[in-house]
């Protein structure tokens, strides 16, 4: 083929609709849009047991997505999980005694953190500290204990006839 | 012995075969400036190489979309997870087969007519000539190839993920009545620029590197007879394969071993 308009044409075309793939993905797919990492501030909360809670996940107000967690790390003296969260800077009049929860999306879903309540008229400002935080429910914990309860109850009523309790 | 003996020259020919295709690199990677100073040429391959290949990489990513969102749609609907579809289906395609079924294609498409068209030159001495003439081939038959083929790769990859997505939507959301709006939400929550897509990325750029790499250098290397070219463009789409799928499992594994 020679060298034509029609190929410089097709070749521009070739690589405007590689590059708008890659916009696509980047915009429609990821959550690069989604939420930026522009204008933020850092709140810290500690919970006795994180649970599954992950670098990334979504911390939200009212079911809102208004910032995601930026580093879970253990403070050993304490013996809790220290986690660091970046809050976007639209929402800076979060009243700064809110509880922070770890709750799970659905029976299976991932875990994020749950800002309620609070009443306060001081605000959540970069750096401050969640001082009323509740932990994850650990599936495991709650069934054990469940289990061990039921037990001590059967122990506790004597099984002398065949009936039983169902 | 005769056994041991063809197996020592075997060991040593594939050996001597590797050295040469790393010369083989360093010379083209060499003779990627003296492209840059030419970009006609550079375009020329890119038409060959990448604007062919568009529409087969277009139509098979679609194929491969709608039929991600009917396989996934049977699957999630037992478990009552039929809005994750979009997740299934974008992650699938950006992660692995965006980037590997893309460069399958294209060691098919390209890389084969490749290997044939530098193959039949040195068949008819036209590499010859060209040095004859003082005209250094690789500069200006290779290089321009190599990088037209290293530059589409990813493009390809990136077109064929997002016109999968848009299948797995078309089916999804239009036949199988999966919400739009949890198609992409999902999706939006679920993948991550820097861990999914830019590893595709990654990903497209390392087999678009091999693919032309491999496709050149049987060309080039190829006994200069009908045969000779016929089995050489044989073996760059078998030794693509072979290594597209080799690489995509230690990429995966470095890239997403740890979570």
């Amino acid at each position: 083929m020679p060298h034509t308009h029609t190929q410089d044409t097709l070749v521009g075309l070739f690589v405007a609709a590689g590059i708008a793939s890659l916009f696509f993905l980047g915009l429609q797919v990821s959550n690069l849009s989604s939420f930026s990492h522009g204008n933020t501030y850092e709140i810290t909360a500690n919970f006795s047991n994180s649970g599954g809670l992950k670098v990334k996940s979504a911390v939200s107000a009212a079911g809102v997505k208004i910032g995601s967690v930026k580093a879970i790390t253990f403070d050993s003296k304490t013996f809790e999980s220290v986690v660091k969260m970046d809050i976007d800077a639209q929402y800076k009049t979060l009243p700064d005694d809110v509880t922070a929860s770890v709750y799970t999306a659905g029976l299976l879903g991932e875990q994020y953190v749950s800002l309620d309540g609070g009443g306060s008229d001081e605000y959540l400002k970069n750096g401050s500290k969640i001082e009323i935080t509740n932990s994850a429910l650990v599936l495991e914990k709650a069934l054990g204990q469940f289990l061990f309860k039921s037990a001590e109850e059967k122990k506790a009523t004597p099984v002398d006839d065949k009936k039983g309790r169902k | 012995m005769e056994f041991f003996r063809c197996l020592g020259a075997g060991t040593r020919a594939s050996f001597t075969k590797l050295g040469r295709a790393s010369f083989f690199l360093i010379s083209i990677l060499a003779g990627i400036s003296s492209v840059l100073v030419r970009p006609r040429l550079l375009l020329k391959q890119l038409h060959s190489v990448g604007v062919l290949s568009f529409l087969i990489i277009t139509i098979s990513g679609l194929f491969v979309g709608m039929v991600l969102g009917l396989q996934g749609y049977y699957i999630l609907s037992r478990f009552g997870a039929e809005e994750t579809l979009g997740v299934m289906v974008a992650a699938s395609l950006v992660r692995e087969l965006g980037p590997v079924v893309a460069a399958l294609l294209f060691a098919g498409r390209a890389g084969s007519a490749l290997t044939a068209e530098i193959g039949l030159m040195k068949a008819t001495e036209q590499l010859s000539g060209m040095e004859m003439m003082a005209i250094d081939p690789i500069k200006r038959i290779i290089s321009p190839r190599f990088l037209a083929g290293f530059l589409s790769m990813p493009l390809l990859a990136a077109l064929f993920s997002a016109v999968g997505i848009i299948g797995g939507q078309i089916v999804g959301s239009g036949l199988l009545g999966v919400d739009d709006g949890a198609y992409w939400s999902q999706m939006r929550a679920n993948l991550d620029f820097q861990d999914d897509i830019i590893n595709g990325v990654i990903k497209s750029i390392v087999f678009g590197f091999v693919t032309s790499w491999i496709a050149l250098f049987e060309g080039y290397d190829a006994i200069p007879t009908a045969e000779g070219v016929s089995r050489a463009t044989t073996r760059t789409v078998v030794n693509s394969a072979f290594s597209i799928l080799g690489l995509d499992f230690i990429l995966t594994a470095l890239m997403f071993g740890d979570n």
